[in-house]
């Protein structure tokens, strides 16, 4: 094992744990502010990643294709939560799961109505594609580096957004005491509309930027969905930073168990076997995560209790 | 009472009644259907006694799903290839018997609902149902990285297990074992809800501060109650597998513990025979707009959206009215 190739994978690790921030961060969020569970986060990631993809086809612009699938996935969720989402808020949770799991059928069978089986691609632009050199000569794909970046940016104005605006400290007040805010002037349906809309565009937006390493295809939500759920079990449920923490560590797990595992059973084991064993246990590595801070944390990293 | 179990009588001689008009109509395919609904709704049954009794909403019940499925591939694998599943320490074969198969998937799928409840019931709420569905996946993944059984492609038996004095590959007679197999639950569960622990199992959903000042663990109640749940759950699994002659790493997918969820609701929660209503309209939809679209999933969406939104008792409750609820 080089170092230049585990320094990529540290860089490969971040890039998925920002992607997986963008996704855990609206979910958090909702679940935060609204108490809801939502589901059908993963298909707003699809929709957000479709978009993109269409209208990169129509037009040739990536910067265009960005915009596409935040302004789509946003509306998107507004639209949801207005018709459907908003009768869910004082439902069980139970209620809760069965409209956003009936949500994802409807949206990953409706997508595949639209666009149908084939996955699309989705291109990097040439200004952002090859590779890059590193100090140390370390050679990484540019566009990677760029997702990173955006993630972190991203990152950073949410915390913004959360502690410095107004928005954010009606955000964090409709957290704390729904009523009150409400008797104080603040129209809260209009303002859980927003949250919704915020977080379905931060993972339309996610789903784009990804798309362009993988495909777009029906049902590329679900496996990112549930990662972010781990996420977020991990960090803590409602915390903005737990979600960025949590991220960042299932990204790398996921990342570095994938390429470590296998040659730390190399040492005791043959090599098929050990491949066997090393790829099935990396696969699992970070639910065991998970499981690990469940027994000493069981609200998470920075959960409250 | 009267018209629920009236409903319930209705609704549980329809799954023979239809198999026998089948055999005389010379159908095998409809005897199959109807085998298949009497597993799922064994399936719902199993998750219906930690999901309507104790209140534990779990995503991750095809885990105990694929176990049960995987229990019986792995034990018909070694015996039609007569390689032995362990050597050392101790000899252990493969089976193709059914009862020794339902044993084992029953134990299986008993101890992972151990393992897997005993750390997801340290949390409560949208943290069990994420943890649950995070383990569930877990298992999916495993299963596909694992190639020793298959990995993605999955496992194929060649001929049906059997049972001691029947013809499994008659699909008649496997409609007969499965049906009393479900009977035999059905009953046991209804037997279950009634007892000291079902009630205080249920008392525990309602108000757990209560059962705990009468001295009752309700961590002990639920776990034993996941487990219980579990074990019925894989027990449908070794059928489903049985019944298909295959198992695969789509029985332990998330949309699989969805669909048994579906099973569950679309006849309501928390009724003995709720799963058995759930499972004969989902196969009903499923061939019904199956056979008009091939994006039928769109209208079961919508369909569970309404029944969600609008009618939360589901058909039983639907069809029972609102007095004969179960709590």
């Amino acid at each position: 094992m080089t170092t230049i190739l585990l320094i990529e994978q540290v860089l490969n690790g971040l890039q998925f744990g920002v992607m997986l921030f963008l996704m855990a961060a609206g979910l958090t969020l909702i679940f935060g502010v609204m108490g809801l569970i939502n589901l059908a986060h993963g298909s707003l990631y699809m929709i957000g990643a479709f978009a993109a993809a269409a209208v990169a086809g129509a037009t040739g612009s990536f910067v265009l294709a960005l915009i596409a699938s935040l302004v789509a996935a946003a509306a998107a969720g507004a639209i949801v939560e207005l018709v459907v989402i908003r009768r869910l808020y004082d439902r069980d949770h139970l209620d809760q799961v069965l409209a956003t799991f009936a949500l994802i059928l409807i949206f990953s069978e409706g997508t595949r109505w639209l666009f149908g089986s084939f996955p699309l691609f989705l291109d990097i632009p040439p200004a952002l594609s090859g590779p890059v050199t590193l100090p140390g000569g370390i050679e990484y794909p540019l566009y990677r580096l760029v997702i990173i970046g955006v993630g972190l940016l991203i990152a950073l104005g949410l915390f913004q957004l959360i502690a410095r605006t107004r928005i954010g400290i009606r955000i964090r007040a409709g957290e704390s005491d729904r009523e009150m805010i409400a008797a104080l002037g603040v129209d809260i349906s209009k303002l859980y509309t927003l949250v919704f809309a915020l977080g379905a565009g931060l993972a339309g937006l996610a789903g784009a930027l990804v798309g362009a390493i993988q495909s777009v295809q029906v049902g590329m939500g679900e496996p990112v969905l549930i990662l972010a759920f781990v996420v977020i079990v991990i960090g803590g449920i409602g915390s903005i930073r737990g979600a960025l923490v949590g991220a960042l560590l299932v990204g790398l797990t996921d990342t570095l168990g994938g390429v470590l595992l296998p040659g730390v059973f190399a040492t005791f084991m043959e090599p098929a076997a050990a491949t066997a064993v090393g790829s099935s246990l990396a696969s699992m590595s970070i639910y065991i995560l998970m499981a690990a801070v469940l027994l000493f944390k069981p609200t998470g990293l920075y959960g409250s209790a | 009472m009267t018209r629920g179990f009236l409903i319930n009588l209705v609704l549980f001689a329809m799954l023979p009644v239809t198999a026998l008009v089948a055999l005389m109509l010379d159908e095998p395919f409809i005897i199959t259907l109807t085998t298949k609904v009497a597993i799922l709704a064994l399936a719902g049954v199993g998750l219906n006694i930690a999901l309507g009794l104790g209140g534990l909403v779990s995503l991750g019940h095809a885990a105990f799903f694929g176990i049960g499925g995987y229990a019986m591939g792995i034990l018909a694998h070694h015996a039609q290839t007569f390689t032995p599943i362990l050597e050392s320490p101790l000899l252990i074969e493969g089976s193709k018997s059914m009862p020794v198969i339902w044993l084992v998937a029953v134990l299986t799928g008993a101890l992972a609902a151990l393992a897997i409840g005993a750390l997801s019931l340290r949390t409560s709420g949208v943290y069990f149902i994420m943890i649950t569905l995070a383990f569930g996946q877990m298992l999916y993944y495993f299963a596909i990285s694992w190639p020793a059984y298959g990995g993605e492609d999955g496992l194929s038996i060649y001929v049906r297990n059997g049972f001691p004095g029947l013809n499994t590959l008659d699909p008649i007679q496997f409609f007969a074992i499965t049906f009393v197999v479900l009977a035999l639950v059905l009953w046991g569960a209804g037997r279950f809800a009634a007892s000291p622990f079902g009630l205080a199992l249920s008392a525990a959903r309602q108000n757990p501060e209560r059962v705990e000042t009468v001295g009752l663990s309700p961590y002990r109640l639920r776990l034993l109650a996941f487990v219980i749940s579990g074990a019925v759950t894989a027990l449908a699994g070794a059928l489903f597998a049985d019944l298909n002659r295959f198992v695969s790493p789509t029985m332990l997918s998330w949309h699989m513990s969805g669909e048994i969820m579906i099973f569950v609701i679309l006849g309501g929660v928390g009724r003995l025979f709720g799963p058995v209503a759930g499972a004969a309209l989902f196969i009903l939809l499923e061939h019904i707009l199956g056979g008009l679209s091939d994006f039928w999933h769109v209208y079961l969406g919508l369909l569970l959206l309404l029944v969600v939104l609008f009618a939360r008792g589901g058909m039983i409750g639907a069809l029972a009215g609102r007095q004969v609820a179960h709590d």
